[in-house]
């Protein structure tokens, strides 16, 4: 038999976090996604023994703040898409606001570290979000495009081939055989 | 953070192909570790090999003589140790069905062989970046399934 799981990605990682920071005995506040504050100073070699631990979960703190900003644009981006109501706004508008800096400015930034715009990230995670729609939650094609906010299910076909160079129903044909077999 | 690159690999027994494919990477912007088999038996002694690293993405020709594609694509998929492995068929067979059967046995993206050197670089830095974003986001690589 199968079974098919749903996360919660928010809770696990908190959970995660909680369970891990409260055995290290420093006291901390998790600030939001991704980020945690310690009340007093850590020193460089307890920091190094919680890099290691967190490193199994694929955990990682980073160090430099322009990846520490490009982090954030990605949380923000998924927490957008990924929201039960999604927010009616530009994603533009909307980093620039959360983000205090100029678009043009997280623009680049984002360009420089992760060889990608934003615009065409926004759409990987889309395109990411709704395999997960169609694969997990068995939603249709014309529930996935409602749910991401899509003008039409034709324009959601579209930009699915566009970014993955198949249509939708042969993805979903392709992972059915895998399962199938077992791969 | 900055040091990072990815480690890439292709098997195919045409020399030309593989000179065209080296040369390509060394104009993309990404930093690439570029490494070649001469064919998919030269290819499966390498992954075996207890201490060899493994590569990020692997690109692979169908039609070798010895150990064809498939043959290479089988067998890594039966072995745990390469789940991690991004599989890239690299052909210039274009019929739907071999495409959707290399996807089906495991492959995660399917290259027709360009023939112009520019359209080449184009593919491969495409392929590439997209595949940074699959590294660097942790997005599911179950459903990693792309064409070009």
């Amino acid at each position: 038999m199968r079974a098919f799981l749903k996360f919660d990605y928010n809770l696990l990682t908190k959970k995660i976090l909680e369970d891990k920071l409260s055995d290290f005995g420093y006291k901390y506040t998790i600030q939001g996604f991704g980020e945690i504050e310690f009340h007093e100073k850590v020193p460089e070699a307890k920091l190094e023994e919680l890099r290691y631990i967190f490193d199994e979960y694929g955990i990682t703190i980073i160090e430099n703040q322009k990846t520490v900003l490009v982090q954030k644009i990605k949380d923000i981006i998924h927490e957008m898409i990924y929201a039960e109501e999604v927010p009616n706004v530009k994603v533009s508008v909307y980093l620039a606001e959360k983000l205090n800096h100029s678009y043009g400015y997280l623009s680049n930034l984002f360009s420089d570290v992760t060889y990608t715009s934003i615009e065409n990230y926004v759409i990987l995670q889309k395109i990411e979000f709704a395999k997960q729609l169609f694969l997990n939650d068995k939603l249709s094609l014309t529930e996935i495009a409602f749910r991401l906010n899509y003008s039409s299910v034709a324009h959601l076909s579209k930009q699915f081939k566009n970014t993955t160079g198949i249509t939708p129903s042969a993805f979903l044909r392709i992972i059915a055989s895998r399962r199938e077999r077992n791969l | 953070m900055e040091k990072e690159y990815m480690h890439i690999i292709l098997a195919d027994d045409d020399e030309d192909d593989r000179m065209f494919f080296t040369d390509a990477f060394d104009e993309l912007k990404i930093s690439t570790k570029v490494q070649t088999c001469n064919d998919g038996v030269e290819l499966m002694n390498y992954l075996n090999k207890e201490d060899s690293i493994l590569p990020n993405v692997l690109f692979l020709d169908l039609n070798m003589p010895m150990k064809n594609g498939i043959e290479c694509l089988h067998e890594i998929k039966a072995d745990r140790r390469f789940d991690d492995i991004v599989i890239a068929i690299y052909s210039t067979s274009s019929s739907e069905e071999h495409i959707e059967e290399t996807f089906i046995c495991g492959a995660n993206i399917y290259i027709k062989k360009p023939s112009d050197f520019n359209e080449l670089k184009r593919v491969l830095s495409y392929v590439v970046t997209l595949n940074w974003q699959y590294h660097t986001s942790g997005l599911n690589k179950d459903n990693f399934l792309f064409r070009m």
